[in-house]
């Protein structure tokens, strides 16, 4: 699993920079959001990879996972939601005022 | 448990909340709403300022989760003095900002309260995730602050702000996932803690944790290949923003003093003294690029921007010699500077609106309408930031050059220092001569020929609109009367900052300090 879950991450941490160095306002949204939910797991799994544990200590079982980094992860989910709706309304402003989607302003097409 | 504490957060968040509420009421409501809250933040900080120089570090335990569980808000007399600058700081800006910009859209003073909760914040947490929460909150309010009064140019460079800053928000959480991963804690008291028993294998990894939130902090704080958003963010946004913004890259200074004293400090173990190599070649090239832009810009606002640029250089390489007598010395240059750049920032402006067929850009124009007041204030401002005697830039410049000059790297550090000085004076003698003295006549041939006029229907400025910027530069003066006991408060800083237990202790108890100092000792 944890093959799993780190080539998931280098993945989607590959794909979210690619797409962040487009320069153009929509790939750089895509990508933005790729690299928080890379992120996101980065943070998951900051505890340890555990299944089938709970995460509060009980009585029953003797192994608890650690309930933190779920609790770090829930934080910067919604963080990362309201950036990413305000960086899609700028990235609207921007194509309005500047007639182009290119982050530099750019008008002429040599991405 | 000092409740004062965490008024500097509450007060500026419900105003905040109450001023989004009345958004369809009347300005004026909202002016003195903001200007209300502002002041009490500015005399409570004012408070404890006080008590963190005569006292102990307080602490205030949110929810009563004692620590290492919950989160806490520490008060030491860095954060003290921190809060104290942003809070003043605001309350002048927001002074300045009722003449007229809070006008250019709806929301600034409501983004102004949430702005100084952020900063406020990231100065008196004691947590590091709790760190990130203030910063998105502090970056949040400042995106929405940047692009306030709109604009093509505003839009783009604000654009590239946001970005960059989401971008960093991201490798914070990276940095801080694996630090957590490693020594299982957030407070940054039990981090030091930890961090001092963790085995070597993970040194690796550990010093990769620190240098990451390394990038992220030098990115707030605008070091060199991370500072390019800011002339343009700082250059084109509207005056006040600008002149409160410049205490935002002190937050990245504050944090990297913060951060690489108390965790990766001596204490640090495997990840002892990690940035050391770092700093200072890192802040010297900031201050040389940013003391060329300082030079190169073609507008004003601009130059000041670049010269943030260059104060943070000069800071942070006065700081990475982490000795004693440095980092007082910059504690004493901090205040100077946030102080100076934020009334250049509001002169410019005036200078600015008395122009209008160039606006601040570095053109030959008709005369300033008020040439005598704005011609005296831009040249106070311009003594002061360029470090010249008798204003507060050249004893704080002096105190840092003796503070560093038993350091290796003190050749280095007196020369780029004493440049970008001249840099400095270089760029401001040139915008003053060329917006005062050569001005262009009323026009080239006929009549108006050799007669000076300023631009009709520009506005007057009358003497509660010069106020701020008056203010800002009259704390000038107060640093170099006041300069004994600010260099004994500046010492009592450092001390505290360079005894990483004492905080350590304030936090966690002796038993954490003894637990510190036994694995320091094998």
């Amino acid at each position: 699993m944890e093959l799993l879950f780190t080539s998931c991450m280098g993945v989607m941490i590959a794909c979210g920079v690619y797409l962040m160095l487009r320069a153009r306002t929509f790939p750089f949204v895509l990508g933005l959001t790729l690299l928080g939910y890379a992120v996101n797991m980065f943070l998951f799994v900051s505890g340890r990879l555990k299944t089938n544990l709970p995460a509060v200590i009980s009585p029953a079982q003797l192994q608890y996972t650690d309930p933190l980094p779920q609790a770090l992860v829930l934080t910067a989910i919604v963080i990362g939601f309201a950036m990413v709706a305000f960086v899609v309304v700028l990235a609207l402003k921007a194509s309005g005022e500047l007639g182009t989607d290119h982050v530099d302003g750019h008008k002429e097409n040599n991405s | 448990m000092n409740h004062l504490i965490v008024a500097p957060l509450v007060l500026p968040l419900l105003m905040g909340a109450i001023i989004v509420l009345a958004v369809n009421r009347s300005i004026s409501l909202h002016r003195t709403l903001g200007l209300i809250s502002s002041a009490l933040v500015t005399l409570i900080t004012g408070l404890l300022l006080y008590q963190a120089i005569n006292g102990p570090i307080q602490m205030y335990v949110l929810g009563n989760w004692s620590p290492p569980f919950g989160i806490i808000m520490v008060l030491d007399r860095l954060s003290a003095m921190m809060i104290f600058i942003t809070s003043l700081l605001a309350f002048l800006c927001l002074l300045y900002a009722v003449k007229g910009t809070d006008e250019q859209g709806k929301n600034f003073h409501a983004l102004f309260q949430f702005q100084l909760l952020g900063i406020n914040g990231a100065f008196l947490t004691g947590d590091i995730f709790n760190l990130f929460v203030f910063f998105e909150v502090m970056l949040l309010s400042s995106y929405g602050l940047v692009l306030h009064g709109g604009g093509a140019r505003r839009t783009k460079a604000g654009m590239h702000y946001v970005m960059l800053n989401l971008v960093g928000s991201s490798v914070f959480l990276i940095g801080v996932g694996i630090l957590y991963g490693l020594i299982g804690s957030l407070n940054m008291a039990d981090m030091a803690v930890r961090l001092a028993h963790a085995p070597a294998d993970n040194a690796a990894l550990l010093q990769a944790g620190g240098l990451i939130l390394f990038g992220v902090f030098a990115l707030k704080a605008a070091l060199l290949p991370l500072y390019f958003w800011l002339p343009n963010a700082y250059g084109f946004t509207s005056a006040p923003v600008a002149a409160l913004f410049a205490v935002m890259t002190k937050v990245g200074v504050y944090v990297i003093l913060r951060v690489y004293t108390l965790i990766f400090g001596e204490h640090g173990g495997v990840a002892a003294n990690v940035l050391e190599p770092w700093l200072i070649p890192v802040a010297l090239l900031t201050l040389i690029a940013g003391s060329i832009g300082v030079v190169a810009s073609r507008d004003l606002r601009q130059t000041i921007a670049y010269m943030v640029v260059a104060s943070v250089g000069t800071l942070l390489a006065v700081i990475g010699t982490f000795s004693v007598d440095a980092v007082a010395a910059a504690i004493v240059y901090l205040p100077h500077t946030t102080f100076m750049t934020a009334a250049m920032f509001l002169v410019a402006d005036m200078i600015r609106q008395q122009r209008l067929g160039v606006g601040a850009a570095l053109i030959p124009d008709r005369p300033v309408g008020q040439e005598r007041l704005l011609g005296l204030l831009f040249l106070g401002a311009a003594v002061a930031i360029g470090g010249l005697p008798p204003l507060s830039g050249f004893t704080a410049k002096v105190m840092m050059l003796m503070g560093v000059q038993s350091h290796a790297a003190a050749p280095w550090i007196w020369s780029l220092v004493l440049i970008s000085g001249l840099m400095g004076l270089i760029a401001l003698g040139r915008a003053g001569s060329l917006i005062f003295w050569k001005t262009i006549p009323l026009d080239d041939t006929g009549v108006g020929a050799y007669t000076k006029a300023p631009h009709a229907d520009i506005p007057r400025f009358d003497a509660g609109y010069v106020f701020p910027a008056l203010a800002l530069l009259a704390i000038s003066p107060v640093l170099v009367l006041f300069g004994g006991p600010l260099s004994d408060f500046g010492y009592a800083v450092a001390a505290q900052i360079s005894q990483p237990i004492h905080y350590i202790e304030a936090v966690l108890g002796s038993d954490a300090v003894a637990a510190l100092l036994s694995a320091g000792g094998h």
